[in-house]
């Protein structure tokens, strides 16, 4: 058995058989309505640490892991290389726009900056993606981890663009109509809308003629090839899109933080964003946001509650890491995968759709 | 060798062209013109015995990575974690007994008793899954480094070499001729001479035992058909146990060798991972011989990068791979 055969199994969606083609179950599904109230409401209810600290920070992770999630699910191409791209777009923000370093910065106005980065990173990451569509499974993860790690090297060097290991500080944000768009309020709805485009374009995306192919061409690619697709033409085009997807994620982290340095592209950085996918669900597109905001909350409030339960709260890292093998040993689709088990196993048994394929 | 030949007469043109410059670079007394143009001849020497004895060390690491990949299908993402462990292993035995070629043999074996132990608890679950096994051990590493830092802290250690590796040698290559025309002679350190052979050693140790041997013969079956092998009667889980612990402990001993040359720190497990990594997709995944192309050809690259083109060093690695990936995206030595 080939190799990307075996990887594609562990990624397909185990509820496909459940799932019959829906047009917008969402708008039934009343969950998703109050979270998204809630989403609205937020800055009634939460100060400005959570707004920013957690929610606007779970979002932006959660648009990254989106990207992620976009390529390994309806692709079954892994590619750790979405921080990459999202911290390439970052970068290219700092240097084509308004910075603390003059010497470096272009000082352009953040709406040419920002489409400029946008362009730059998308076509950064499809570069990326097309050499990585030569490869298949295992050698895909190998391969888009050697690019992010060399980017992160690349930026601890090179002191011309990326201003060596101490990056770009002060970055400028967006001041227009008055308002100051960095401050908490205007910035978490930003982030909000932005993260909810991506979310309803991968959602559009995956039923969209574009989506179907490409989820043909991920269960099985000679078939799709024989059928007159173009099958790396397809994967190359997801990996545009989904570079595109994360660079909108770096340009918000890098107005989110106002710097930018290569600690933010650095390999374990690059290994998170896989992880948050992972934990929350690659099946979903909910799912990256949902590990996201595990993964925030861990990194937030560990310290604390290891310190409480007096151990040592400088390992939170440990935590993540016992938490995601856990993870990934019992349930192959995250937390969103052992959900639907436990709705499945409360659900009486005439009501199960195909028998215990669900349980796969 | 002359099938090679045979087959692509431009790129033996280009490799032997590469060879017969690069050789009398390393020979020759450079012209005066050429001392101008690039620099001394002392630094591009110590640059190209940096590079191959960092390859030497690269191919320790790789070589168990590769063999691990190419037998079992196992992609064991927390290789680089058995690198280091090896490495602090191999310290804290070197400060207590004050022996280094003991911690060489703690370090091994300890770190295959870690081999066997992922191997038998982890890979073993989950044969064939390459994704599962990739994340797994991606969490592994992440637990194991985390544990390490703990244990050991975030600080440099060095491994002492020992008294009589100390010091550099004086090799019979010229550098440059002294104005009273006698001949200044290249001094270079001995342990890592030592080192190189001694990796040179298991290297061609590795490819008789793999090639001449019945246990190799084995081996070799397995990367090409295990179900077959499976079939004839070989207790195969006994080989992939083996195979593991073997490749695990060549991990441990590089550690303590990467010890003595450069220093351990958190963060050296990702780095020799990604380098095995790179040198395993630019050799060919699963070939000995394809990782200490792979490992010569990194290691060169990163120390003459650094010496001729310092920003640009990490990015010419990355050249590489990519320009392999281009041309022959298997690897270089690799058979499919």
């Amino acid at each position: 058995m080939s190799l990307a055969h075996d990887a594609r199994v562990t990624v397909r969606p185990a509820d496909v058989a459940q799932r019959p083609a829906r047009t917008w179950p969402e708008i039934n599904n009343p969950a998703a309505w109050i979270v998204a109230i809630i989403l609205l409401i937020m800055p009634l209810i939460a100060s400005g640490f959570f707004l920013i600290e957690i929610f606007a920070t779970t979002l932006i992770l959660g648009i990254m892991a989106l990207s992620l999630m976009f390529l390994a699910g309806y692709g079954g191409m892994v590619s750790l290389m979405q921080l990459t791209i999202a911290g390439f777009s970052a970068y290219m923000v700092a240097v084509f726009g308004v910075s603390g370093n003059a010497n470096i910065s272009l000082g352009w106005p953040w709406w040419l900056a920002v489409p400029m980065a946008l362009a730059l990173a998308t076509a950064f990451g499809t570069l990326g993606g097309a050499l990585a569509v030569r490869t298949e499974g295992i050698y895909t993860i190998m391969i888009t981890l050697a690019i992010g790690a060399a980017f992160y090297y690349f930026t601890n060097q090179n002191w011309a663009i990326f201003n060596g290991h101490t990056g770009i500080n002060t970055v400028a944000t967006p001041h227009f109509w008055g308002v100051n768009w960095r401050a908490d309020i205007p910035f978490y709805y930003i982030v909000l809308a932005v993260a909810a485009l991506c979310y309803f374009a991968v959602e559009y995306l995956s039923r969209a003629p574009f989506g179907l192919a490409l989820q043909g061409v991920r269960d099985n690619p000679r078939r799709m090839a024989a059928l007159g697709f173009n099958v790396n033409a397809h994967r190359v085009a997801a990996y545009a899109f989904a570079s595109f997807v994360a660079a909108l994620a770096g340009v918000l982290q890098v107005w989110n933080y106002r710097q930018i340095s290569p600690g933010s592209v650095s390999v374990g950085a690059c290994i998170d964003v896989l992880i948050i996918a992972v934990v929350g669900g690659i099946t979903r597109p909910i799912g990256p946001f949902i590990g996201a905001l595990i993964f925030v909350l861990l990194r937030t409030f560990a310290l604390d509650f290891l310190v409480r339960l007096g151990l040592d709260g400088n390992r939170f890292r440990l935590l993540i890491g016992l938490g995601f093998l856990a993870i990934v040993f019992w349930s192959s689709d995250g937390v969103i995968g052992l959900w639907q088990r436990w709705r499945q196993s409360r659900r009486p048994a005439a009501n199960r759709p195909g028998g215990g394929r669900g349980h796969g | 060798m002359s099938r090679f030949v045979e087959r692509h007469p431009a790129w033996a043109l280009i490799s032997i062209i590469a060879i017969a410059v690069g050789l009398w670079l390393v020979f020759a007394v450079w012209p005066p013109g050429l001392e101008e143009a690039i620099g001394r001849k002392r630094v591009f020497l110590n640059a190209v015995f940096n590079g191959i004895t960092l390859g030497g060390l690269y191919f320790l690491v790789a070589s168990g990575f590769t063999l691990i990949f190419g037998l079992m299908r196992n992609v064991n993402l927390a290789h680089g974690s058995l690198y280091l462990f090896g490495g602090y292993v191999g310290y804290a035995v070197s400060t207590a007994t004050g022996s280094w070629l003991l911690s060489f043999i703690v370090a091994f074996i300890l770190t295959a008793l870690v081999g066997v132990l992922l191997q038998l608890i982890v890979f073993r679950r989950m044969e064939g899954q390459d994704l599962r096994q990739t994340m797994v051990t991606i969490g592994l590493s992440i637990v194991f480094a985390d544990l390490m830092l703990w244990a050991c802290g975030g600080d440099f250690y060095q491994i002492q070499t020992p008294n009589w590796l100390i010091g550099p040698i004086e090799l019979p290559l010229v550098t440059a001729i002294k104005s009273s025309g006698e001949p200044v002679y290249l001094r270079y350190p001995l342990v890592r001479l030592v080192i190189f052979a001694a990796s040179v050693v298991i290297g061609v140790a590795m490819w008789l035992a793999l090639n001449r041997t019945r246990a190799g013969m084995i081996i070799r079956a397995g990367v090409d058909d295990r179900d077959i092998l499976a079939a004839t009667g070989v207790r195969i889980q006994l080989v992939f146990v083996a195979v593991f612990a073997f490749g695990a402990g060549l991990a441990g001993i590089a550690g303590v060798v990467g010890g003595t040359f450069q220093s351990l720190s958190p963060g050296e497990d990702i780095r020799f991972l990604l380098a095995s990594l790179v040198v395993v997709i630019v050799g060919g995944m699963g070939s000995i011989p394809g990782a200490a192309l792979g490992a010569l050809i990194i290691g060169l690259a990163e120390q003459l990068g650094s010496v001729y083109i310092p920003t640009y060093a990490i990015v010419v690695t990355f050249l590489i791979m990519v320009l392999v990936l281009a041309i022959r995206p298997q690897g270089l030595l690799a058979r499919r």
